[in-house]
């Protein structure tokens, strides 16, 4: 898993709008200049949130990513939902801090238990 | 004494983006009203140019080279990074104040290892704050950013030092300046729990900061802070580096809980400035 680079291309695409019609007219060539795993880089072409979300990349990143992709608001938090029944709890990054085998769900239901619901 | 206003505020994309889906919309109007009268006090106080302490996230910097701090020393500032048909904030340059800012920076950087940028550029964190507070963009302003969302952070002794050497160095000089902090407190922006905000814990937070409660301030721990208030909670840092600037107590001029279509809860407060810090 190589999440520096898939959040190191996402920020670079937030704020640029160049590399926003590069990733636009041809997602291969731009994403070639980062060291991408099979499963990073077919998330990024497709714009899966919901991987994206579960791979770790930080929601201040992922937020403006959804936005660029015209994703509504409560769907881009419904894609995440999603992402997680799909492929499981969220293997890195910084929602998974507090513990190393804890996702950022499991922590707010140990501290918030049944008011999550 | 050069700092004539100082006080807090709260930032968040959904402040602007998402005004149009708040099912309490009598909340919402008495939140815009006290970020207004924030500005009439700005406004009043005189200030020549505002300090916007904010978080930074992802707008300026990225992990391959993370400033712990850093100042915005350009003659302009350009944002919001963000869609602006997202955030509802057009895309626009604010005017920076490039003398004072390197005074200002050369002043801290006798405590703090501060880093400037004359490339600012702004996201939701500093556009929402001036979207209220300056909404013409004709204030001066001064960004200046506190890593809080690629850990490891700062740790809160640090922050308090460096609001005070920022006091310092701004009552060195002759211009008039404003100072705020802007921050969430308990919140979980941009994952599935989304408008989750633990106001008990918030509201703790929020006494203790307005009493200038600096030993339970300086204690808090990102593992504590990530399990009861989320990652947004790492923004206490901006809210915490305000207080000690300020030095003086505070009043809560607004807070609420019930606006989770903003994903935060939403705070305004402003703090006496005590002679010294």
């Amino acid at each position: 898993m190589s999440l520096y680079q898939v959040q190191k291309f996402l920020y670079k695409l937030n704020r640029d709008e160049q590399i926003q019609r590069e990733f636009t007219e041809n997602k291969d060539s731009i994403l070639s200049q980062y060291d991408l795993t099979e499963e990073e880089h077919n998330a990024l072409c497709s714009g899966d949130i919901g991987l994206l979300y579960v791979l770790g990349v930080n929601g201040q990143i992922l937020m403006h990513f959804a936005a660029y992709l015209q994703i509504e608001w409560f769907d881009y938090l419904q894609l995440m939902r999603d992402g997680i029944s799909k492929h499981g709890e969220v293997r890195a990054g910084i929602y998974t801090m507090s513990g190393a085998d804890k996702s950022h769900t499991q922590t707010l239901e140990r501290a918030f238990g049944d008011k999550l619901a | 004494m050069s700092l004539v206003y100082a006080g807090i505020l709260s930032h968040a994309p959904g402040i602007t983006g998402r005004a149009h889906l708040v099912d309490n919309p009598l909340i919402r109007d008495r939140f815009y009203a006290s970020l207004d009268q924030q500005r009439k006090d700005i406004e009043a106080s005189g200030a020549d140019a505002l300090i916007v302490i904010a978080a930074e996230h992802f707008a300026n910097f990225f992990m391959d080279n993370m400033p712990a701090y850093c100042i915005g020393i350009g003659d302009k500032h350009i944002g919001p990074i963000e869609d602006s048909e997202w955030l509802k904030i057009a895309k626009t340059t604010i005017p920076g104040s490039p003398e004072l800012a390197i005074r200002l920076a050369k002043s801290v950087m006798h405590s703090v290892d501060l880093a400037y940028s004359e490339e600012w550029q702004c996201d939701h964190g500093i556009m929402v704050p001036l979207n209220f507070l300056t909404p013409n963009y004709d204030l001066p302003v001064i960004p200046c950013n506190i890593n809080c969302q690629g850990p490891p952070l700062t740790p809160m002794n640090r922050v308090w030092q460096f609001g005070e050497s920022l006091r310092l160095a701004c009552d060195e000089q002759p211009e008039n300046i404003a100072l705020v902090g802007t921050g969430g407190i308990s919140h979980w922006p941009a994952t599935p729990d989304s408008g989750k905000i633990n106001e008990a814990w918030d509201r703790k937070f929020l006494d203790q900061l307005m009493n200038q409660d600096k030993p339970k301030l300086l204690s808090y721990d990102d593992e504590e802070v990530y399990s009861e208030a989320g990652q947004g909670g790492f923004e206490i840092r901006t809210l915490i580096a305000a207080a000690a600037a300020a030095g003086g107590k505070g009043i809560l001029q607004f807070y609420s809980a019930e606006l989770p279509i903003f994903a935060v809860g939403c705070s305004v407060a402003r703090f006496d400035i005590a002679k010294q810090v």
